[in-house]
């Protein structure tokens, strides 16, 4: 079975859904597939920070100025996405006042508004400041939920017309000679929404034109078509506390190295990061050594982050690339600029451009320079809309904060519900039916996880990525088993407990590298709740042979006669048998 | 941690017998100490809520070998052969019946399964079945070993129930008979998110609520609401929110006008038969002369008192701030595991808080975990290793104290969770420690 769209997009990231929607928005027919979860490669695995381009003001000011536009853009265009909670590069005794100097520089140079802060006045915007940390800039750094952004450009583009598919992996590259006319992809068996796919099958989908945005896994990609792509993956970790020890995003102002942002996300912070050249992409050391790292070296700007809970940790891997022959050693010299890859031009190979390198913050101009190179390939004049058409969920975002209403929930509930869901949260909120909380931690209703599984299906790792639930303090441990309830009916009681087991397992992942104090005790929580009170480790409805032999069990105190008329008359029987 | 105090001008309490944990080990011990010598001051210090409010308030002894074999349909078989080390080895399987035995008397007609040594399978809120040796009278009619068809409902305000899923899930675990789930508005509630104790005080006192059919007292109002989904089933679980001080009436009262047995099915935490369970051992301690005092931290302890640092002269506690030392014969430690923080945990080490037992475990934090979540887990064992005296040994397999002994989730050596042996391990050698303890008691 053959289908066939205008434009093939490979990778539901930001980069392969922000393309998407541009191409969407411009009237071409396009087909997204990724191999996962949308976000599941490296936007999902970010530290959230949206650049105000302080980072690179020294080193790169060309990709610090594209940063600053983006940033004010995204303010704009996906504001439930972003919380606007500005920056500080923090100078410790030790840091170099050279390089204070020339980042405040290089941030005016690139149009990043900057502004330096006393030591004193850095600890009255951010109190747990270390007592002798000397001096700040303030930029206008903000937070970004990548997995929301993502998301939303996902629907938007679905909205017109696009088709997204996900669990479905590129298993080869149809190349016609020295053309690529499509790719065959095999649609996975777990559970998730396959409108169009048969779990276990393949699909051949034909297109005029096929955009490689698969990140770190772009050579993979192109190595199926006998192409070479030299992208160099590096692994950085990220640690997330159980509460926002700063309501600013904290940098280190000193040139490069690793754990030297906190990102205030959510209810959280997220510590960041190293930088390691891994050879494989899906197969890398996640070492201790890392997480140590992150706490030992940024309590040098936040002391209390040495004594703080850790919910779990993560990591991600930049796509990172630079042409052959440029020969750098150490992956944090390796430009963070993407390159357009077009294969015709470079490898005599037509139908197919590669994106790779990049930033999540710039990835909606990314997004607009390949679709203008794919539209030029196809003969399409449309132009770019993306940076002026708020995203779903972003329009009329004041109009939301103006109202009042609480759609019956508590007001902590309520104000956090409308901050996930922005402009659609009378869609989702209101409704006649009882709408009880379902994750606790982080105030996610029934309505809102009915409301994920409707655009998901039934895997609730994606059910997660839209709604954070199961993404607080407990890790899932109260509430993996309420949200696969919300499954059923419509999902039958076996896809029900594969999801279930799927997002359980999905959540100790990240928990194994916080397991030590609170978390060491919330994890044997967790464990004990599944275990101890649902036998939910046991459970014989898993069992390859549901054999379980009932009889050999108590039954209860042996009734005085055996009931036969379905308990309708014989009260007293009933009663002997089981209130004693 | 051996620090000196200061002198203090406080008088020290003084006992003969002193629990520090109020959970089930710390309550078991501080019963069984008061059984075992009549003339014995038994006193137990308790700090935070107990962690029964977070279980489900069946009595699990073993329900599956360490090995993983199960679910055992004889718990006590299985207790010959288990490994060195384990809490029912060291305290004998003569022990565990006695400890249960004695636990059978204390909670008289509140739990069932003492009329057969067989484990019971009581469903759980997940919808499997749980293996256990006791379990409260509320959930016996509603056994998986029972065949005779049920009826589960759910509420829909209670998503931690869903009551057609389960019936689902039971389904496919095989049980005997046809199970049916439905989801009903609980009459009463108004609130999306009223807790599990809003729901048993509307059955509990029966508060009038208003229905389509008027006005009505909320156990009527329940019942009615169920009558109409009823077939054939002559059984009706509910999640357990069925009242709190007059559980019995509300089930009682409910099966008489529905005409079919009513059950629970246990729930997570706040668990209602936790707290019931709670509440009838705190009535029992206070029939059996124990003293309890709450709300404070064991914070510090001295030794000495005998010429030897082995000997605990005597603890202190934090009351609002002031040090209140409490001076005893003998002592059991009784302050939970990981999750009642009497073991606890920092990047490199696992310890006991109190006094500093010796806690076996690799000093790498990343071998404390395996990488499935339900696999062979190395922090679940975490824990005090004992003597057979349950004195918990140093490194070197000495006592630490020649006058503590320890019982329930702070002893190591055993994986609760998998082995569904909590309960049992906490009566168990709670049952043991007081007991042995008071007979030891100096005077």
């Amino acid at each position: 079975m053959a289908t066939d769209t205008e434009v093939l997009v490979l990778g539901g990231g930001s980069t392969g859904c922000g393309i998407a929607r541009d191409l969407a928005m411009r009237g071409l027919e396009v087909t997204l597939v990724e191999r996962g979860n949308l976000t599941d490669g490296t936007t999902g695995r970010m530290h959230g920070l949206l650049h105000s381009g302080g980072r690179y003001a020294v080193s790169d000011q060309a990709s610090a100025t594209e940063c600053i536009e983006e940033n004010e853009i995204l303010r704009e265009i996906a504001g439930h996405c972003v919380e606007e909670t500005g920056g500080l590069f923090v100078q410790r005794p030790e840091d170099a006042d050279d390089y204070f100097r020339e980042k405040l520089e290089g941030c005016r140079d690139c149009g990043i508004p900057a502004r330096v802060l006393s030591g004193r006045e850095a600890r009255e915007v951010e109190p747990y400041l270390a007592d002798d940390v000397k001096r700040a800039i303030e930029v206008p750094d903000a937070a970004v939920d990548p997995f929301r952004l993502c998301v939303a450009n996902a629907v938007d583009a679905e909205n017109h017309g696009t088709r997204i598919e996900t669990h479905a992996e590129v298993i080869d590259l149809l190349r016609d000679g020295d053309d690529i006319y499509g790719v065959e992809v095999r649609h996975d068996s777990g559970p998730g929404k396959r409108a169009h796919g048969v779990a276990g099958t393949t699909e051949e989908i034909t297109a005029d034109y096929v955009v490689n945005a698969t990140g770190a896994w772009a050579g993979q990609i192109a190595a199926l078509a006998d192409l070479e792509i030299a992208v160099r993956p590096s692994k950085g970790v990220m640690t997330i506390m159980n509460v926002r020890q700063v309501d600013t995003v904290i940098n280190r102002c000193r040139p490069k190295g690793d754990a030297d942002i906190v990102v205030p996300h959510e209810t959280t912070a997220i510590l960041g990061t190293t930088d390691e050249e891994v050879s494989d992409p899906d197969d890398y050391p996640e070492e201790e050594w890392e997480v140590d790292e992150m706490i030992d070296t940024l309590s040098e700007l936040v002391p209390i982050l040495e004594e703080a809970r850790t919910i779990r940790s993560f990591w991600g891997v930049r796509p990172l690339y630079e042409p052959p022959g440029t020969g750098t050693q150490d992956p944090t010299d390796i430009t963070r600029d993407f390159f357009l890859l077009d294969h015709a031009e470079r490898d005599g190979v037509s139908g197919l451009s590669s994106i790779v390198g990049g930033k999540l913050t710039t990835y909606r101009a990314m997004a607009e320079e390949i679709s203008d190179h794919v539209c030029e390939k196809l003969g399409v004049t449309a132009s770019c809309a993306t940076a002026d058409e708020p995203l779903p969920g972003s329009e009329n975002i004041e109009a939301l904060e103006a109202g009042m209403d609480d759609f019956g929930l508590r007001s902590p509930v309520a104000r956090r519900s409308k901050q996930r869901l922005g402009s659609r949260a009378r869609e989702v909120l209101e409704t006649d039916a009882p709408n009880p909380v379902v994750c606790q931690c982080e105030g996610v209703t029934r309505a809102e996880i009915r409301d994920a599984i409707a655009d998901s299906g039934s895997d609730l790792n994606a059910v997660r990525i839209r709604t954070r639930a199961s993404m607080g303090n407990c890790q899932g441990g109260f509430c993996c088993g309420t949200m696969a309830s919300e499954l059923h009916p419509e999902y039958d009681e076996a896809t029900v407990r594969s999801a279930l087991d799927e997002l359980v397992q999905e959540r100790w992942k990240g928990q194994r590298h916080a397991l030590w104090g609170e978390q060491l005790s919330q994890a044997m929580l967790n464990y004990a709740l599944h275990a101890t009170t649902m036998n939910r480790d046991r459970d014989p409805a898993g069992e390859e042979d549901a054999s379980l032999e009932y009889d050999a069990f108590d039954g209860g105190r042996p009734a005085a006669e055996p009931r036969t008329d379905g308990g309708k008359h014989g009260r007293n029987a009933s009663r002997d048998r089981g209130d004693h | 941690m051996r620090v000196e105090i200061g002198v203090t001008t406080e008088m020290a309490i003084e006992d003969d017998v002193l629990v520090v944990g109020g959970g089930l080990a710390g309550a078991m011990a501080a019963l069984s100490a008061a059984d075992a010598n009549d003339d014995a001051r038994v006193r137990l210090v308790t700090y935070k809520q107990s962690t029964l409010r977070q279980a489900s308030g069946l009595i699990d002894i073993l329900g599956y070998t360490p090995a993983g074999e199960g679910p055992l349909v004889d718990p006590f078989d299985a207790l010959e052969s288990l490994p060195t080390g384990h809490p029912y080895e060291r305290v004998g399987s003569e022990a565990v019946r006695d400890a249960l035995a004695f636990f059978d008397e204390i909670a008289g007609d509140a739990y069932a399964g003492g009329h057969t040594n067989a484990n019971a399978l009581v469903p759980t809120h997940g919808g499997t079945v749980k293996p256990t040796a006791r379990y409260p009278a509320s959930t016996a009619a509603g056994l998986a070993s029972d065949d005779r068809d049920a009826l589960l409902v759910g509420f829909e305000t209670l998503p931690d129930f869903d009551a057609p899923l389960a019936a689902a899930h039971l389904e496919a675990a095989g049980v005997p008979f046809d199970a049916r789930g439905v989801t009903v508005p609980f009459p009463g509630i108004v609130r999306d998110d009223a807790k599990v104790t809003r729901y048993a005080h509307l059955l509990d006192r029966d508060e009038t609520v208003t229905t389509g059919a008027g006005e009505t007292g909320a156990r009527e109002a329940l019942a009615t609401t169920v009558r109409d989904h009823l077939e054939d089933e002559s059984r009706v679980g509910f999640p357990a929110v069925l009242g709190d001080d007059d559980a019995d009436g509300v089930r009682a009262e409910l099966a008489d006008t529905l005409e079919v047995d009513v059950f629970e099915v246990p729930m997570g935490p706040p668990s209602l038969p936790g707290i019931r369970l709670e509440e009838l051992l705190y009535g029992a301690l206070e029939d059996a002369g124990v003293r309890v005092t709450s709300g404070v931290p064991v914070v510090d302890y001295e030794t000495g008192a005998n010429g030897s640092d082995e000997h605990i002269d005597h603890v202190v506690v934090d009351r609002n701030g002031t040090e209140i030392p409490h001076r005893a014969d003998q002592y059991v430690l009784a302050t939970g595991g990981l999750v009642g923080k009497g073991v606890r945990s920092e990047r490199d080490r696992v310890f006991e808080p109190i006094f500093d037992c010796h806690v076996p475990h690799t000093p790498d934090r990343y071998d404390w975990f395996v990488d499935d979540v339900f696999g062979d887990q190395p922090y679940a064992r975490f824990g005090l290793a004992p003597d057979r005296e349950l004195r918990p040994v140093d490194a070197t397999d000495e006592p630490e104290f020649v006058n503590l002994r320890a019982a329930g989730a702070v002893l190591g050596g055993y994986d609760y969770a998998a082995e569904k042996s909590g309960a049992g391990v906490s009566i168990a050698t709670g049952y043991v420690a007081g007991k042995r303890a008071a007979e030891v008691v100096d005077r």
